[in-house]
Formats: C-alpha cells, structure tokens, sequence
C-alpha cells in the first residue's frame, strides 16, 4: 500500500517537474530559434527554424555598441551585489543578534525604501548625477542599485540569520572566541546559503534594470544591455532588428544560465551542510 | 552590565550604519526633492516659467482621467499577475523541493525566466504573439493583433509577468520551506496525516512569515511595472500604468513638476499597500524579531 502510494508520488512528482521544466524553457527555445533564423524567414510565423544561420551573432558583435553593454551590465551588476551584501550583512546580523534601541524603526526605515518607486528618484537623480559628474558613469547606476536591493538583502539575510544555531556562537566566545571570531568562524559557514540566496537576489536585480539605465546613461561608457536592447536600431534605417535583438537576448541570457547552475549547487551544498541543527 | 548594554547598543547602530547612510543619500534625500519639485509649475522646455503653485499639480493630475484609467491599469495587472504567481508560486516550491528526478537541474531550470532580463523576457513575448514574426497565431490558428486592443495587450502583459516572476515568489517560498523539519513531517506521516493534511497544518503554518514577505515584494515590485508595458506597448490601446504617466511627464514631456507630482502620488500609493499588508500579516512582527522577545 505505501510503496504503491510512493510509486505514484514520483509520477507526479517528476510529471510536475516536466511540466515546469517546459514552462520555464519553451520562451528560451523560442528566442533561440528565432536568432538563428534567416533574416528572410523571420516573418514564417514557425517556432522551428527552418534553416540556421549565426548571422545575427556575428551582426551584434560586430558592432561596438553590444558589446561595450555586455561589458557595463557585467561590471555594474557585480560590484553592485559584492558591496550591496557586504553592508546587509552587517546591518541584518546587527538586526538579529544586537538587542539595540532602534532597530525596529531601522528596518522600518529599510520597508520603506523597499516600497520605493524608482520612478520617484529618476528626475531629482538625473539632475543631481549631472551636476556631481555621476551621469553616465558606472558609480552612477551602481550607488542606486546598491541603494534599493539593500532592503531586499538586509530583510533575505534576516530571516536566514534568525534560524541559525546562535548557541555555537555563545559556545565559541565561552571558548575565548571574540564577537568577530565568533562571527567569521562560526556564523559566516552557516550562514553562507542565505548570503548566496540574497547575493542571486541583487545581482539578477543590478542586471535587470530599465529604468536607471534609460534615464541614467546615454553612451556606451555606462549603458547596459537592458538599455542597449532596447534602443537597438538595425544596420539600416528600413531594417526590422528583430534577428539582432533575439541574438542580443540569447547573449545576455547565457551568463545568467551558467550563474544560476553554479549558485544552485552552492545552495544545495550550504543547505546540507547547515543541517547541524539535529 | 551597563556598559555591556552600551556597547551593545553602539554595535548595533554601528553596522546599521553603513545601510542608513546609503539607503538616506539615495532615497531620502532624492524624494523630497521631488516633493518641493511637485510644488512648482517647472517645465524644463520653459525653464523661464517656473513658479511655486503649490497643490496645482496634484490637482490638476487627481482631476485627470488618465491618472485614474492608469492606476485602474495598474491595479488590474497587479491583482491578475500576483494571484496566479502564488498558486503557480508555491506549486514550484514544492517541486523545487520534493523533486526526485533531476532535482538540481530541475531547481536551476525553474529559477532561469526570473534571472532572465525583464526587457527581454518581454521581447521573447512580444515577438511570439506579433502577427509579423510570431507563432501563437498560426499554432491556434488566429488572425488576431494582440497589441492592437487593449483587452489581448492586457493579457501578453500579465502572461509575461506571470512567466518573468513566479520564480522569484516561489524562491521566496522555498526559503521558507526548507525552515520545515522533516522529522515533524515523516512523524505526521506515520501518525496517519494526508498529503493535503500536511500541507495545511504543518507546512503552510510555518510558512506564513515566507508567503507574507514573498506577496508584499512581488505586490510592491507589480504596482510598479514599467519595462514590460514599455517595451510591449509603450501604454498605447490604454495599458498606461502609472508608472509609465510618471516616466512619459517626467522624461517625454521634461515637465518635472506634474511628473514629481505623479511620482508622488505613486510613493503614497505604494504606503498605503505596504500599511495594509503589515497590518493584514503582522509583518514588522516577524521581520524585526520582536515576537521571540
């Protein structure tokens, strides 16, 4: 009865596991095939390619501007999510750990700028950056995407930092451990799946962004691939840039693939590992 | 003891403070700009003009129909797009973490449409359901223009949304399902529960912290659409969001006045979820700690 009954489970486990594979994956399929479509055939409404070739590749890395967003967009989203969870960390584990006066109104304070519209800051930024020498530059995209995935990686790191095993610090200082020893030896392994659950957060965050890089950016020093995208003009005036900006959004799609395999099984490795709860 | 106290207390405001600074700088700061900005006629096109007129803008913005339409747009793509995602959310959560086939690769898969660029994601939609370059049409046999009505635009723009996010809802989720011990669920097992009996009483339960902050983000992050209607339709066939009103006044028109103003209008809009959502859920609770004290 029961291993009939997990017998079935699986089935529908791994039918579900299909079913969300196929939703995940067939708008990728779909904009592979269509950047490695003929420029002819793009209008053959098919999902398929009839005929393949890279031509659109070879357009959008021939041309200086796809490439210098590429450069900007990987640069940007980086820096931004190393010094982003740098200052979260300190402020969640402050939050958790440190019985401080304030520290509800300080994670009041951070709700807020959660709830902030980007839309509210592009005109007072726009004006500011212009006049200190910040627009168009990367410190320019980067102070903002800092500033609004802070609350997201200050709340992620919270929560994962309110279910650790506390005690072992208490145990490590009793053994003549500083509060920092404590910290680096004892909380920073286990804590290190929640630091990367925030850390995917802002770095997809950094890289997603529209509305910074369009009000933000106008050359290639700074402009990211979002941006880049979609301005995308074609090599002439009566050309549709379709192909072109499918090949552009395969581009920009497997650095993410490649970033989510590598994070995942981190995850996964920090998750067992911090199995000492038992 | 005291002096323990204290020197707690200065920690704590001490590793707060690299956050505080940043987040002061960049929002704070910025927005009340805005605020005076809503309060003079400053068009950038006739600099010459400007003027302090005080409430003028919002006035004039609230007496508007095209506020109202856009934030009745707005509402209708946050409610549709953020009902399904939990459904479809948590369902993905459960897969992500019961799958027994593949699991990794399945974990990976599903997080990719949330990693993928909005902008594109909303490109990789549009070009599907373009009659022009498109498969949807001839894979169902329409003759349908889906971005010339408002009606069918609506529903690319919320599929998309769907797609591009219920990954992040149900990361969010799986966050805090991982938080479920096995140990009650194999006992509540053995004790005779069902499926559904453990999902309810045992993991949704512990769960309610994780499903209260995943809908408020994703709530938040929908009332601010911009990318998808931007890209998809630029707000033509009536799909404008607020949103796009404040970008269309701030940067189309250069009117920074109305424009602060719209932005304005969207902040406290914004307030008036977030309030209803800690007052629903009782999230300051949980997210401060202060329930374990």
């Amino acid at each position: 009865m029961s291993s009939s009954e997990t017998g079935f489970d699986r089935f529908c486990w791994a039918a579900g596991s299909f079913l969300a594979v196929l939703y995940a994956l067939t708008p990728i399929v779909w904009i592979l095939s269509l950047s490695l479509k003929y420029p002819a055939d793009l209008g053959d409404n098919r999902f398929w390619p009839q005929r393949i070739t890279f031509e659109h590749y070879r357009t959008i890395f021939s041309d200086a501007q796809f490439p210098a967003a590429l450069w900007n967009s990987l640069g940007i989203a980086f820096i931004s999510t190393i010094l982003a969870i740098l200052i979260a960390m300190f402020a969640a584990y402050a939050v958790v750990r440190l019985k401080f006066a304030g520290r509800r109104l300080f994670m009041a304070f951070a709700l807020s700028v959660a709830m902030f519209p980007p839309v509210s800051i592009i005109g007072p930024l726009f004006n500011i950056w212009r006049s200190i020498g910040l627009y168009d530059t990367w410190p320019g995209l980067i102070l903002p995407y800092i500033t609004l995935t802070l609350p997201l990686a200050i709340w992620t790191l919270a929560a994962f930092f309110r279910e650790i095993p506390w005690d072992l610090e208490k145990a490590a200082r009793v053994d003549g451990a500083t509060r920092f020893q404590a910290f680096r030896m004892i909380i920073v392994p286990l804590a290190a799946p929640g630091v990367f659950s925030a850390a995917i957060l802002v770095f997809i965050f950094a890289w997603n962004d529209f509305l910074f890089a369009i009000s933000l950016t106008s050359t290639n020093q700074a402009r990211t691939v979002p941006a880049a995208i979609a301005f995308f003009t074609g090599s002439s005036r009566f050309e549709q840039p379709t192909g072109s900006i499918a090949a552009a959004a395969v581009v920009v799609t497997v650095p993410l693939i490649i970033l989510v395999l590598v994070f995942q099984r981190r995850i996964v490795a920090g998750l067992t590992a911090g199995a000492v709860k038992g | 003891m005291t002096s323990l106290k204290l020197s707690e207390q200065k920690l704590g405001w001490l590793l707060c403070l690299p956050a505080l600074i940043t987040m002061i700088t960049v929002t704070a700061y910025p927005i009340l700009y805005a605020f005076q900005l809503s309060l003079f006629r400053y068009d950038l096109r006739f600099p010459d003009s400007r003027a302090f007129i005080g409430a003028d803008n919002y006035l004039s913005i609230l007496s508007s129909p095209i506020w109202w339409e856009g934030l009745l747009n707005t509402v209708i793509i946050t409610v549709c797009s953020v009902s399904v995602e939990l459904l479809l959310g948590m369902a993905f959560a459960l897969i992500m973490h019961r799958a027994i086939v593949g699991r990794r690769l399945v974990r990976a898969t599903i997080l990719i449409p949330y990693g993928i660029i909005t902008v594109v994601a909303s490109l990789i939609w549009k070009f599907a359901f373009m009659p022009s370059t498109g498969f949807i049409n001839s894979l169902f046999g329409l003759e349908l223009s889906w971005f010339g009505e408002r009606w069918s635009a609506f529903l690319v723009i919320i599929l998309t949304e769907i797609w591009k996010t219920t990954p992040f809802m149900s990361l969010l989720l799986l966050a805090g399902l991982t938080l479920v011990p096995e140990d009650l669920l194999r006992a509540a097992r053995v004790d005779g529960a069902s499926a559904w009996q453990r999902f309810t009483l045992i993991i949704l339960p512990i769960m309610k912290p994780a499903i209260a902050v995943a809908l408020l983000f994703r709530t938040l992050d929908a009332f601010r659409i911009f990318d998808t209607v931007f890209v998809q339709t630029r707000g033509a066939q009536n799909t404008e969001t607020v949103s796009i009103i404040g970008y269309h006044t701030l940067i189309s028109r250069l009117n920074l006045g109305l424009g602060s103003a719209v932005s304005i209008l969207i902040f406290f809009c914004v307030l008036f979820i977030a309030a209803a959502y800690v007052k629903g859920f009782g999230i300051a609770g949980t997210m401060t700690g202060e329930e374990e004290s």
